[in-house]
């Protein structure tokens, strides 16, 4: 694992005893008890996952209109709607509206934006949002390097933030965004996260990273790693970009057409997505349950009706809350209806499963 | 890591009792099972099929990913462990005892020399 890039917090695993893999170019925890008990805590109590490795963007303006117009022209969700603090979903997509990357912005003032991407794409995204950048007017910044991330998560995380913050401390709405200055320097702060449970996500300097950890965990958070985070994601059907999402896959397809603003006059991908909102969609991304004893079901996996085959699958596990394996697959048009029939092919057999509704708790 | 003295052990981690006339148990070691950790689903022969040694004869599978099971040796499958497609965590809670994977009626029992000491095991995973 030389080649690999070491989060701020890596010391702090390796005491914990944390299993290191890579994942997305980083060396990453990916379980530190287990992958079930991490689990179990983020959906009852509180957990904390360190994800240093996503990228921080920053895009600024020279006027109030000027960076969120040029976001427009390139995300799919409305920029131009955000008030200062709010924040939403959205994806940047390729000229044939296939998905590039899934992530948040966050209007941080009246002319600068937060953004928060995927660490397999930050090269990716950078690179071909520097192409798009106005003459001037605009300019785009990757600090991905100079922040600690931390995403505390859990019914619990309300109380968590009151301890970390004290009681005077104002924990932002759901989706929002707030700078805290502390004794330990500014920490940004969104109301987001990857679980499907309340909670929040903590972006501090490198250096502080340890303490902000260390804080957490004296708040009452379980350290969770990766492996944790993508069986919780899953079990709420939030897409994983690389497996769920692609650039030959559009977000209509991929079911997220609520971060899509159609209404927009133009953004990059838009006119791929107005062909597909007329003539109907040949694939869907749909949410798989296995409705029998299964092996886990896989990525990669092929899908059947009958002999048919209508998809594969591009996430799958077995749920540590429902205790059955889950998955989700682009499948074609008229196998996708909720309580349809499948097979998944798993090591050369088949096994019964339907298509359920979103998500699967 | 618990390494019982009186069985054997393959390199890809699996452990082998001898019962009785040319009847072994199998299973995966301590060692195996914290690398894989929690277990989820294993996928098991059925009885009466043979197989020769180091042939794929069964699967373990945790939340992360699934791993091949190897025949330590060549014989015919004659018992499997049903307790486990309730429960493959069985196999993580007691690897060398309710954890056991099948009994296989051995074909060609000189095989049995081939296999490691717990010694060897030993120094294998340390």
């Amino acid at each position: 694992m030389d080649d690999l890039r070491r989060s701020p917090l890596h010391d702090t695993h390796i005491q914990l005893g944390a299993r290191m893999v890579p994942f997305a170019g980083w060396e990453m925890p990916v379980q530190y008890e287990g992958i079930i008990p991490e689990n179990r805590a983020v959906r009852q109590k509180l957990g904390v996952f360190d994800i240093s490795h996503m990228g921080e963007l920053f895009v600024s303006g020279n006027s109030a209109g000027s960076a969120a117009g040029w976001l427009d022209t390139i995300l799919t969700n409305n920029v131009a709607k955000l008030n200062i603090g709010q924040g939403q979903y959205t994806l940047l997509l390729n000229e044939t509206g296939g998905v590039i990357d899934d992530l948040i912005v966050c209007r941080q003032s009246d002319t600068n934006y937060f953004l928060v991407v995927n660490a397999s794409k930050v090269e990716e995204d950078v690179s071909w949002m520097q192409a798009k950048l106005p003459a001037s007017g605009v300019t785009l910044t990757n600090r991905s390097a100079e922040f600690a991330g931390l995403a505390v998560q859990g019914p619990e995380a309300v109380t968590a933030f009151q301890t970390m913050f004290g009681d005077s401390a104002q924990l932002p709405e759901r989706f929002c965004m707030s700078t805290i200055a502390t004794d330990d320097g500014d920490v940004i702060i969104c109301r987001t996260g990857y679980t499907g449970e309340d909670g929040y996500e903590l972006f501090c300097t490198a250096a502080t990273g340890p303490n902000w950890w260390q804080r957490c965990i004296d708040a009452g958070a379980a350290p969770a790693g990766l492996g944790a985070r993508d069986s919780l994601r899953l079990e709420k059907c939030y897409p994983l970009n690389g497996n769920d999402l692609s650039p030959d896959r559009t977000p209509l397809e991929a079911g997220l057409a609520f971060a899509v603003d159609l209404h927009k006059p133009d953004f990059i991908g838009r006119e791929t997505l107005i062909r597909q909102k007329t003539k109907g969609l040949h694939r869907r991304l749909v949410a798989i349950k296995q409705t029998g004893k299964s092996p886990s079901p896989r990525a990669g996996y092929l899908v059947l009706s009958g002999d048919k085959e209508v998809g594969t699958l591009s996430s799958g596990g077995v749920s540590p809350n429902l205790r059955c394996g889950i998955s989700m697959a682009y499948i074609t048009s008229g196998h996708n209806k909720i309580g349809t029939a499948l097979d998944v092919e798993i090591r050369g057999k088949r096994f019964p499963a339907e298509v359920v509704k979103k998500p699967f708790i | 890591m618990n390494v019982p003295t009186e069985l054997k052990y393959t390199e890809s981690h699996e452990w082998v009792r001898s019962d009785e006339d040319d009847v072994v148990t199998v299973g995966i070691t301590d060692y195996a099972q914290q690398e894989m950790t929690e277990l989820v689903y294993v996928e098991l022969p059925e009885v009466g099929q043979k197989f020769n040694a180091k042939d794929e004869i069964a699967v373990v599978e945790s939340v992360k990913s699934a791993s091949d099971i190897y025949a330590p040796l060549s014989g015919e499958v004659v018992e499997i462990n049903e307790s486990l497609a309730e429960d493959a965590a069985i196999v993580n809670n007691s690897p060398f005892d309710d954890g056991w994977l099948f009994k296989l009626n051995l074909s060609n029992p000189s095989e049995l020399d081939n296999l490691m000491s717990a010694d060897a095991y030993t120094a294998k995973i340390s």
